[in-house]
């Protein structure tokens, strides 16, 4: 395969059957399979190098992003990855507004591909990088904040990528599954299948994180992202660090696949469905998300010594 | 019987501190009314009027064994004993 640059080969990822983990053909007859979209195979090894392409691209077309222009996101870590190889390659400058309670290798990342990052304080998590950037954006004017949260974009590349790849490889599918923090995987995805396989069951994986990052002074500062519809998902489960660990350990044990601790919290609910259909004694096609690989997440402990370490390990830490 | 439900910090003032207590309820709305009977004003913190009818606050996740309640049946959702409730506050995850 050869293509002009690197922000070309952008999407078009593997999807792997998972033959181990999968329950197979039941008694009745009804066969239960398990699909694994490889979002860590693009460029910068996340599934957010969609959405940063998708925003860039935007911005550039409708005029508010022009060159030379200085962008300015909040992150825990990925899209900003995603936006500072982006960014470099098209020639802006990239400001991430990051958690202090982020992987260390994320924040080096970030520095190797130009990156400036301003740390918000780790109490509150991706609410106070939110808060933070909003407070930078009113400061400098110029700058462009791309928004992920509220970006139509973000969404849009997967209704454009993610969700007609899948549907492509696998007419059969009938459970969407991946995880929520900006909702644009699950927002783009969702309407895609809801429009072009309704069919298709839309099942969202919440990473559930340690008190710190619940940790508001009152709950009206809470947050739910500008993108977020719910009548485009059908349930939603929240998954602690404990069975997101436990199941990302899993699929590289059984498959070979080695993905990030988000993947874990992913794969727990896709489980999850999985076992319902085969109570049901459905016939099932499970496609989930494989949002990126591990090695961002070597130094938080989470592949090594007890599942119960692991736990300690990720305690208020932003793990997704 | 007996339900764990699992209190967010912002909403301990209303259990003394606890990170969980125990209520009862055949459905959500009932194991709150049980919440508010043993700890006063919680309710209002989690619910509020939506055009005539008690509804789940925005900023306020409820999950039971993990699902969130509002693709289950809302305040309608059926519960039986041994089923572990936990009370969020949303926030922007990681992304």
């Amino acid at each position: 395969m050869r293509f002009d640059s690197l922000l070309d080969t952008v999407g078009g990822t593997p999807l792997v059957g998972l033959p181990a983990l999968s329950p197979g053909i039941q008694p009745n007859g009804a066969e239960v399979r398990l699909w694994a979209k490889l979002e860590d195979q693009n460029p910068t090894g996340s599934i957010k190098d969609r959405a940063a392409l998708w925003m860039i691209e935007h911005a550039e077309k409708d005029g508010s992003l022009r060159p030379g222009c200085t962008i300015l996101e909040p992150t825990s870590g990925n899209t900003g990855i995603s936006l500072a190889m982006a960014a470099k390659l098209r020639g802006y400058r990239l400001v991430c507004v990051m958690p202090e309670n982020t992987s260390e290798e994320r924040r080096v990342l970030l520095r190797m591909w130009g990156a400036e990052i301003i740390s918000s304080p780790a109490a509150g998590g991706s609410n106070e990088a939110v808060r933070v950037a909003k407070q930078v954006a009113a400061e400098h004017p110029d700058w462009v904040m791309l928004y992920q949260y509220g970006n139509p974009a973000n969404a849009l590349a997967h209704y454009e990528g993610t969700a007609p790849e899948i549907l492509a490889d696998l007419p059969e599918v009938t459970h969407f599954v991946a995880g929520l923090g900006t909702t644009g995987t699950l927002m783009g995805a969702g309407r895609y299948f809801r429009e072009h396989a309704p069919q298709v069951r839309i099942v969202a994986a919440e990473p559930r994180y340690g008190e710190l990052v619940y940790g508001l002074r009152n709950l009206d500062e809470g947050f739910v992202p500008e993108l977020y519809d719910e009548t485009l998902i059908d349930s939603r489960f929240s998954v602690g660090p404990r069975d997101a660990v436990r199941r990302v350990r899993e699929l590289i044990e059984s498959e070979g696949i080695f993905a990030g601790i988000s993947t874990g919290a992913i794969l727990h609910a896709a489980l999850g469905q999985a076992a319902k259909s085969v109570k049901a004694g459905e016939r099932a096609d499970i496609a989930f998300v494989v949002a990126d690989g591990g090695w961002k997440y070597l130094s938080t402990g989470a592949y090594e010594g007890t599942i119960d370490e692991a736990e300690e390990r990720l305690e208020g830490q932003l793990w997704a | 019987m007996a339900i764990e439900v699992r209190i967010p910090t912002i909403l301990r003032t209303y259990t003394g501190g606890e990170k969980a207590v125990d209520a009862s309820g055949a459905t959500l709305a009932a194991l709150i009314e049980d919440l508010e009977a043993n700890h006063p004003g919680i309710k209002e913190r989690l619910i509020e009027d939506k055009d005539g009818q008690d509804d789940l606050r925005r900023f306020v996740n409820v999950y039971v064994n993990d699902e969130d309640v509002r693709f289950t049946g809302g305040l309608g959702t059926a519960l039986s004993d041994g089923d572990q409730i936990v009370v969020l506050p949303a926030v922007a995850g990681g992304s």
